[in-house]
Parts: C-alpha cells; sequence; structure tokens
C-alpha cells in the first residue's frame, strides 16, 4: 500500500532523513518510533506528498507521489502533528470543507461528516467553533478531517501528544479501531504507546531506519535469549542445578531472596524460541518446593530503544538521558 | 469529470473563505472603512466651490485607498494558512496549489465587489439630485473593479510570502504604495524613461476609465498584474514547500 525506496531528505545541507525504505501492507498499523526530530515528521510530510524527497521514490497505492501526486493524495488521510484547524470555523463547517475538498459530493458528504462526528464523539459540538475548543477536542476534529473520505492510507503524527490521559486511552482505542480498513502509519515517541497499538514497528534514529520488526519480537532479537524470573522457596544450592537440569536453560542466576518468607528470586536465561516455563515448574513441583512467580521477561521498550540507538561507549551518557527524557513525556 | 471536480474544489475554497469573511469583522471594518473614506470625498466635492454630478469626483480619490483596502483583505488568506499550518492539510488533499490560490482571490474579489456595491448609494444620490452621464459610470465602476482586482492580486502575493498577517500587509501597501505614485517620478523624470515608469503606475491607467473611456491596453495592463502576482503568489507558495 505505501513504498519507500531510499528516500533522503535534506533541509540545506542537514540530512533530516537518509536513505529510508520500508513497505506497509494494506490493513497494517505500522508505528514509526523515535525521539523527538529523528525525522518521523519529515517522513511522514513526504509520504503525505507535502514535501519532496531530494531523492529516492515514494509511491502510495501504487501511484507516484510526485509525479502522480492528486491520485496518491486522494487516498491518504493526514493529522499532522501540530493538528491544523481552522479556529474561525465550526466543526460542521471545517469538515464539510475537508470532505469536499477531498472529493467527497452532497450525499455522501452529509453521510461522512455525521458517520466521522459520531466516531470521534463530536455531537455536542457540532456547530461550535473550533477556537473554543480544548486541545483534546480539536485532536478528534483532526481525527475526523483525517478519516473523512475513508482513506486507504491514515498517516497519523504524534496523535497522542497533549491530551489528557482519559483521552490518550480514547484516542488510542479509536486508532486500533481504524486499522483492518485503514493501513496507518502511526509515529510516536512513547514507547508503551506503539506496543498497545501497533502491529509493526520501524524505529527511527537521527534519520536512519535502525530496526523493523514486531513489538514483541524486538526484545528476543536483541537479547538474542528468553528471559524467566520466578520465586522459590527451598535449598538454594538445589534448586539452581535441578533447573540448570531443564533442557534448554543456558544460565540460572540468583538475584536476591525474599528474607522474611524465605523465597529467592531467580533469573534463567534460556535459548531463544524455547518455551521452558511448564518445564521449570514442573521440576520445581517435582522437588516439593513452593513456586510463588514464574514469569516469563520481555524487554521493555525503553530497553530496545535504548539498544539501538545508542552504541556501547555512550550508553551512560546519552542513553540515560534519552530514556529520562522519554519517560517523562509518557 | 476531472475539469469540473477542479472548478469544484476552486469556489469550495472560495465558498469556505467568503463564509470567514462575513462571520468574522474584519472584512465589514476594513469595508466600512472604505465606505466612508469614499463618503468623505463624495461630500467634499458636494459641498465644494464647483460641484460636478460625476462619479469621476468620488472614485478617483477613493481609488487610492485600495492601498489600505486590498492588502487588509488579502493578508490573511495565505499567511493565517502557513502560519496554523493548514495549508499542510491543504497540499496533502487532491487539489492544485493554483486552486488554492484561485480560490481564496474569487473570495477577496467578491468581497471587494460588494464593499464597491455599498458604494453605489452615493451614484443613486448623484442620479437624484443631477443629470450624470450613465457611460463614465459604467465605465468607472468597471476601472474600480479593475484596479481592485489587481491591488487584492498583489495582496495575495504578499500573503503568501510570510506567515505573519502584519507583515502580510505592510508588503502589499508597501507595493502598491510605490506602484500608485510612481508616475509622479515618471512625470518628473519624462523622456522615455518617465513614460515606461507612468505605463507601470496603476494611477495612470485608471484615469481614462474615470473619464468615460474604455481602453483595452488598460484592461489588459490590469489583467496582466493580475495573472503575474497570482502566478508569483503560486510559485512563492511551491518554493516554500521546496525547502
Amino acid at each position: 500500500m505505501i513504498e519507500l525506496d531510499s528516500i533522503t531528505k535534506y533541509y540545506g545541507n542537514y540530512p533530516a532523513v537518509t536513505d529510508i525504505s520500508f513497505r506497509v501492507e494494506k490493513g497494517e498499523i505500522l508505528g514509526f518510533l523515535g525521539p523527538n526530530g529523528a525525522g518521523k515528521s519529515t517522513t511522514m510530510k513526504i509520504i503525505t506528498g507535502f514535501m519532496p524527497p531530494t531523492e529516492g521514490t515514494c509511491t502510495v497505492a501504487g501511484n507516484d507521489i510526485l509525479t502522480n501526486s492528486l491520485e496518491a493524495r486522494r487516498h491518504i488521510g493526514y493529522l499532522p502533528e501540530t493538528v491544523p484547524l481552522y479556529t474561525d470555523m465550526t466543526v460542521s463547517d471545517y469538515l464539510e470543507f475537508m470532505g469536499k475538498i477531498r472529493g467527497l459530493k452532497r450525499e455522501r458528504l452529509h453521510k461522512r461528516v455525521d458517520a466521522v462526528v459520531q466516531i470521534c464523539r463530536l455531537e455536542e459540538y457540532f456547530d461550535t467553533f473550533i477556537s473554543k475548543l480544548s486541545k483534546g477536542f480539536r485532536q478528534r476534529v483532526g481525527i475526523a478531517q483525517s478519516i473523512i473520505h475513508e482513506p486507504d492510507v491514515l498517516i497519523l503524527d504524534e496523535p497522542t501528544i497533549g491530551i489528557d490521559p482519559i483521552q490518550v486511552v480514547e484516542t488510542r482505542e479509536l486508532i486500533k479501531s481504524l486499522g483492518g480498513e485503514h493501513t496507518l502509519i502511526v509515529s510516536t515517541h512513547i514507547l508503551p504507546e506503539v506496543s498497545m497499538i501497533c502491529e509493526r514497528v520501524i524505529i527511527i534514529h537521527e534519520g536512519q531506519i535502525v530496526a523493523v520488526d514486531k513489538p514483541e519480537n524486538l526484545a528476543t532479537r536483541l537479547r538474542g535469549t528468553e528471559r524467566v524470573e520466578l520465586d522459590v522457596k527451598g535449598p538454594t544450592r538445589e534448586i539452581v542445578s535441578a533447573l540448570e537440569k531443564v533442557s534448554g536453560v543456558e544460565s540460572v542466576n540468583r538475584k536476591s531472596s525474599l528474607s522474611d518468607k524465605g523465597y529467592s528470586s531467580f533469573e534463567i536465561e534460556a535459548t531463544r524460541g524455547l518455551e521452558i516455563r511448564s518445564d521449570l515448574a514442573s521440576s520445581i513441583v517435582n522437588n516439593k518446593w513452593d513456586l510463588l512467580r514464574l514469569e516469563a521477561v520481555g524487554m521493555s521498550l525503553e530497553e530496545i530503544f535504548l539498544r539501538l540507538t545508542t552504541t556501547e561507549n555512550d550508553t551512560n551518557k546519552t542513553g540515560n538521558m534519552s530514556v529520562g527524557e522519554v519517560s517523562q513525556s509518557e | 469529470m476531472e475539469r469540473y471536480l477542479r472548478v469544484n474544489n476552486t469556489l469550495t475554497i472560495a465558498w469556505k473563505e467568503l463564509k470567514i469573511y462575513f462571520q468574522t469583522p474584519t472584512a465589514y471594518v476594513v469595508s466600512a472603512m472604505f465606505v466612508m473614506f469614499a463618503g468623505i470625498t463624495f461630500i467634499l466635492n458636494v459641498i465644494g466651490t464647483n460641484p460636478e454630478a460625476t462619479v469621476r469626483s468620488f472614485v478617483v480619490p477613493s481609488s487610492i485607498f485600495y492601498i489600505l483596502l486590498a492588502p487588509l483583505l488579502t493578508m490573511r488568506l495565505l499567511a493565517e494558512e502557513q502560519k496554523l499550518g493548514t495549508f499542510e492539510l491543504l497540499f496533502t488533499s487532491p487539489v492544485k496549489d493554483w486552486e488554492v490560490v484561485i480560490g481564496k482571490y474569487i473570495a477577496s474579489l467578491v468581497t471587494l465587489i460588494a464593499t464597491l456595491a455599498a458604494t453605489l448609494y452615493y451614484v443613486i444620490m448623484i442620479y437624484a439630485f443631477g443629470e450624470p452621464d450613465s457611460g463614465p459610470v459604467m465605465s468607472a465602476y468597471l476601472g474600480m473593479i479593475l484596479y481592485g482586482a489587481a491591488a487584492l492580486a498583489i495582496g495575495m502575493l504578499a500573503s503568501s510570502l510570510t506567515s505573519n498577517q502584519i507583515v502580510s500587509a505592510v508588503l502589499g501597501m508597501g507595493t502598491l504604495l510605490i506602484l500608485t505614485f510612481i508616475d509622479t517620478l515618471g512625470t518628473r523624470l519624462g523622456g522615455v524613461t518617465g513614460d515606461i515608469i507612468l505605463e507601470i503606475s496603476m494611477r495612470t491607467h485608471f484615469g481614462d476609465f474615470a473619464r468615460g473611456v474604455v481602453d483595452t491596453s488598460h484592461i489588459v495592463y490590469y489583467l496582466s498584474i493580475i495573472a503575474v502576482f497570482l502566478f508569483l503568489a503560486v510559485r512563492s507558495l511551491e518554493t516554500r514547500r521546496w525547502r
């Protein structure tokens, strides 16, 4: 549905994105993740045809964004980061206008305006001037205009930024529900959001793609092992040797003991792709030890993100800073 | 089909802008100001020592106020879109840049014509109390529309150059000021250079209309100004995106 082939964009001499290529299939929700200034918005502006790339080609629904621009744009719904709205217009006038310039005709136009107002729950504000709406409702109007013409491709730039937590949850639900019919690209610098709404994620850093995968795959791919944590009560040394005998286990580490109750925590690394939890459990139960907790540990997106965007050397310096920044903005 | 759609786009944009013109106070204030200026010049003629039963007496001085009127009407049109970021939506919708520019231009032109229509009141007064020639009345209004349309096109270019409405208005007024009064420099200089400068002045080409002469060369002049400045406005928007 969307295909980027070695897209490069320079602002003057400064490369905003360098040699970006990827494909998005029909009905997919693609997450576009990166710190501020990584090139997310630039890439989106290129896909939507707002800004021509310096090099490379981009096609949307089979139409080149430069040579067959108008046709490509017909397939696109777009919500830019700043949520551009005409504040002098009412919600209904605005939606009607946006529908019209995307080629909707009378009857369908009215149907669609009603539909998106319902989807984005704007009924109460139908005749309100946009200048009087709060940020969250403006965001909804922004989403409403992006889906009014039922585009095949929907591009949302930081759709949950600057709205309150309840609205964030609602917006995420809304975005999720749009997948399937629409092909979506959603950009964000909020890490957990990606695993919540996206089927596939592209991590972009300093204008380059550093990883493309499913959110859950990224963790194991980067670590190379499966990790399981468990809390058990019993003789430590024997537990370790028993667990080490379970097939697939590569290492067992005692992490800590929960002193008052006599439980100890262990961390187990196992061969990638193996499910060893049931074997671990039966091994413990066979030895008549008490099992309090048994849990597969994924890698948090923060961790992944750090691994990808910082090299070993500067992990301590810049790495921690960017984590701080990211979690703050969450 | 494609052609029909395009006209549709232009009109959709024109209609949207017109609606905003009539929902916000700017257009009313600016138009009222213009009608008032026209009224003052009208009265000055009537109470003067040698009153004429012509529209020329008030049309020529009020045309000077286009320097204020046109940029104030157009300043918002393209500058605000850049400021709000709505251009990003407009230009990722299946509309062409020139459809946007022409659509907005039409809206400002309609507002200008509506303003001129309000000054017809003075014309009615002239007919009621005098016996003016109808020919010069019509040619004067044709001239006023052409002159205003050219001034608006200049305002459109000014509006495309910046995202700040004030800057846009000042740029437009400055350009119009020069293009209006440059004729005095032309008269001073004389010779071929002077003639060329006279030809450039917007005022030079208006005189004949006010006298009741409809000369094709003057019409061509105003239409060229419109075409050139609108073309530049479209271009300026394009280059702002390419950066």
